[in-house]
């Protein structure tokens, strides 16, 4: 019944001659989004800023939300720049609800996350 | 808009993680039928999600043989929502999640649900069933209160 998380990593210019991780997800976001979401960070470099796009995000609910949340406390602890784009409207405010703005920006699209990184 | 007073819509679902879906879109059907703006039907189907993900896990424990089961009763201007399972229920509804001691690991990354619930409808409480056999929670969800 749930549907699997999928993540593709992109890798994009940021415009000054430096690169950014795109992380790109789609289906759900929840308990079984362990390895799609904490397990693909592991991955990616650390000395660049990534972008979270949940632009093809189905479903996100408090143990996904959660997992979003240690892979903040991750790329707090490395000092990575991460910011995400593509959440609805009703997950941007579920979003900030719970405070993961105070660590991550939201933005409405890829172009303005990128210009703010 | 369709008159669905009286006619309350029940179902029972698996105690199994995936299927708060099915009570959600059943939900988020209902709603609709009862004329709720789109953004008052997001707000219930993250809350009824929360609901039966903490009856799934929580109150039945993920033992398949327990089923969760749904409610949904129109009113006038409001829908009423019970989600029930056979878990002794909670003594206290948690403190609000605090993202500051979650990211520096002070508390669990996880203990959102009802927290969210209660910020999305506008009424809420757990409740011990009085045969001392499962609990449930209740859930009020106006139609004309506009979303934040």
């Amino acid at each position: 019944m749930q549907t699997e998380t999928k993540a593709n990593i992109d890798q994009i210019a940021d415009g000054n001659g430096g690169r950014v991780t795109v992380l790109r997800f789609s289906g759900d976001i929840s308990s079984g989004s362990h390895d799609a979401l904490l397990g693909t960070y592991t991955t990616v470099s650390k000395s660049q800023p990534v972008l979270l796009d949940f632009s093809k995000v189905e479903y996100i609910n408090s143990s996904g939300i959660a997992l979003v949340i240690q892979m903040l406390m991750e790329a707090n602890k490395n000092g990575q720049k991460i910011a995400a784009f593509g959440l609805t409207p009703h997950f941007q405010k579920v979003f900030t609800m719970v405070g993961i703005t105070k660590y991550a920006s939201l933005y409405q699209d890829e172009a303005a996350a990128k210009a703010s990184i | 808009m369709v008159n669905l007073k009286g006619k309350p819509v029940e179902l029972r679902v698996p105690s199994r993680m995936g299927y708060e879906k099915v009570a959600m879109g059943t939900a988020a059907s209902v709603a609709k039928l009862m004329g709720f703006p789109d953004a008052r039907i997001e707000d219930l189907k993250t809350a009824i999600a929360e609901a039966c993900i903490n009856a799934i896990e929580h109150g039945n424990r993920l033992n398949d043989n327990l089923c969760v089961g749904v409610t949904l009763s129109a009113h006038d201007d409001s829908l009423e929502v019970t989600v029930l399972d056979d878990g002794a229920g909670i003594s206290k509804v948690p403190p609000k999640p605090d993202i500051d001691r979650k990211m520096h690991g002070e508390e669990d990354a996880r203990g959102m649900g009802m927290f969210l619930i209660q910020s999305l409808v506008d009424e809420a409480e757990w409740v011990k069933a009085g045969n001392g056999k499962g609990s449930y929670v209740r859930l009020v969800i106006r139609l004309d209160k506009e979303s934040d």
